[in-house]
């Protein structure tokens, strides 16, 4: 019955489905896109080890089964047979608590990513989001920043000066990053007028993508979701050289597991973000097919595909960053958030509100001829940064934030201590 | 001494962050993309060792299967870990041969002088290096083990030829 009726869709499957069968399918879209997610952890990690001995010149792990792909299954094997280590002081409670409190956000904020164009179905047409909340973006940050618990008190609970001190790091860096994060998108919520995530891959389907409107939104975003989920270059957290593993360092068997998981779902999270906000969602560029008449099986299954291309390639990209960037300084990680990050995206919140209100003033209607002009306004912009401002100072070295002046003042001070030690002066 | 930190100006494409990340990424692509990689997949190939590697020993054995060794003794003697043990026999016709001979692999040094100082061409360091047991007493090789491993033996340095051409 199935197999006829999925082809033979009447007018129903285009309209709002039942209490029933939003339920039933609520309960298959949470099942369905937590095994993708966790499957696409465990490949993330493989990945990451492929990825990175291809850019160092290695070969990775190739042995347990073809390519190596069955080495996850090891891992995850090893992974559960170790044996757990508690430390001795350590309150035990939080200790076990915090790598599942690491791990819930990160896995949350799926909830409301839209993943395809809705699936007509002859009980209804099904929304391809879990959760399709018309508060959808302020889920997503107030979410995210849940994550950060987890890091804080498995630091805290180790009872371990290093865990504690990367647990604070840890805290330091996200609620920096947030702030910086939250900035960027305002930019994204103005154009799309809502915090609706279908919304926003609407708006984009008809201006074109954000990251050709919004490019700097776009950047800034970036950066702060690297810092949000502890990436290199801002891992931080878990420097090695300085503070062992960081809020890891007690943790032994599956629950360390849990941290390197929730990262990698971070990664992912962050990824289906970004795409969400800045790539179209599940848009698929060069056409309106995809987004014009009515849902097909055919549709939702091609955007599925886009919406996971795109995705993986920024997954992809963050292993490409780790492999290229050194880690920052706490210092420069510090100023770089507070004092590049934060007043760019100020500043680019007023620039665009600016030009928003100028071009709806101009009569502009909201297409490509609004995105057409945005476009231009933000090419400009860019050159900008990248050829004007980013002189060396978005990073810089300590010396370079003293001023000139400073610096000689105190080359005279320090010349002439030497020269009273010396007895030249006398 | 004034301290003296040079402070160079460089050009903006030398010290932009920016620029620099996108050229460092391209750089990693392209090493990720090079089908020239360094590992070298072990089981199935291996190094090619040096003539003169000194692992593992082995007894030559003349064409009846017994021992070359005579039990002079010069190997025990010479040898600066104090790793072999000998204990010498004599047969009804006057020859000589090793009632005991012993190897402990985890004493050895693998300097070779046993090979070195050895008259008949006997014992010898051999071009091994697959070495693992289950025990640490597997390591004290005997006389029967000695005299039927198979593998290559290490050729000496020849003052005469240095380089081995």
């Amino acid at each position: 019955m199935t197999h006829v009726a999925l082809f033979a869709l009447d007018a129903t499957s285009q309209m709002d489905p039942t209490t029933g069968v939003f339920l039933i399918a609520s309960v298959i879209k949470m099942i369905a896109i937590f095994t993708l997610v966790m499957v696409g952890v465990a490949y993330t990690t493989f990945a990451e080890r492929r990825i990175s001995a291809w850019i160092q010149d290695r070969h990775g792990p190739n042995r347990v089964g073809p390519l190596g792909l069955f080495q996850v299954l090891a891992d995850g094997v090893k992974n559960l047979m170790k044996e757990e280590t508690y430390p001795g002081d350590a309150n035990l409670t939080l200790f076990i608590l915090a790598p599942a409190i690491a791990f819930i956000p990160a896995m949350l904020t799926w909830a409301v990513i839209p993943f395809a164009s809705p699936l007509p179905t002859p009980w209804g047409r099904i929304d391809m989001v879990v959760a399709d909340l018309p508060v959808g973006f302020l889920f997503t940050l107030a979410i995210s920043s849940i994550g950060v618990y987890g890091l804080a008190l498995a630091g805290w609970s180790s009872n371990n000066k290093y865990a504690l001190l990367g647990g604070l790091r840890a805290s330091a860096q996200m609620i920096s990053y947030e702030i910086a994060m939250g900035m960027s998108t305002v930019c994204v919520l103005l154009l799309s007028g809502n915090v609706h995530l279908t919304e926003i891959i609407k708006q984009q389907s008809t201006m074109g993508w954000n990251v050709f409107l919004l490019s700097i939104a776009f950047f800034l975003f970036l950066i702060a979701a690297f810092a949000e989920t502890n990436r290199v270059p801002f891992d931080l957290p878990e420097a090695e050289s300085e503070l062992i593993a960081g809020y890891h360092t007690e943790y032994s068997a599956m629950k360390f597991s849990m941290f390197p998981i929730s990262e990698y779902a971070g990664m992912i999270t962050a990824s289906a973000m970004l795409v969400t906000l800045f790539f179209g969602g599940w848009d698929i560029p060069f056409t309106q097919w995809d987004n014009t008449g009515e849902f097909t099986v055919l549709k939702t299954l091609l955007t599925f595909a886009s919406f996971a291309v795109k995705t993986l390639f920024w997954v992809f990209f963050y292993i490409w960053i780790r492999w290229t960037l050194p880690r920052f300084r706490y210092d420069q990680l510090m100023s770089l958030g507070w004092k590049v990050m934060l007043p760019i995206a100020l500043a680019y919140v007023t620039v665009i509100a600016t030009l928003v209100l100028a071009l709806d003033m101009a009569g502009l209607p909201r297409d490509w001829r609004f995105g057409g002009a945005m476009f231009a306004v933000n090419a400009v912009l860019v050159v900008l940064l990248f050829f004007v401002l980013d002189r060396g100072r978005i990073v810089s070295p300590a010396y370079s934030r003293l001023d000139k002046a400073a610096v000689a003042r105190l080359r005279a001070v320090t010349a002439a201590r030497a020269a009273l030690t010396t007895g030249e002066g006398a | 001494m004034a301290i003296k930190v040079k402070e160079v100006e460089r050009p903006i494409s030398e010290v932009s962050y920016l620029r620099a990340t996108v050229s460092g990424l391209a750089l990693t692509l392209k090493h990720m993309f090079d089908p020239h990689k360094v590992t070298t997949q072990y089981p199935e190939q291996r190094w090619d060792l040096s003539p003169r590697w000194r692992g593992t020993h082995r007894m030559l054995t003349t064409e009846d299967g017994k021992a070359k060794c005579v039990a002079c003794g010069l190997c025990p003697t010479v040898c600066p870990a104090n790793c072999i043990k000998l204990v010498p026999g004599e047969d009804e016709d006057g020859n000589r041969y090793p009632l005991v001979f012993e190897i402990d692999e985890f004493r050895c040094i693998f300097c070779g002088y046993c090979q070195e100082v050895c008259p008949e061409e006997a014992i010898h360091v051999g071009r091994h290096y697959e070495n693992a047991e289950y025990s640490r007493d597997r390591f004290v090789y005997d006389l029967a083990r000695l005299t039927s491993q198979t593998h290559a033996v290490c050729e000496m340095w020849d003052p005469a030829d240095p380089k081995g051409e």
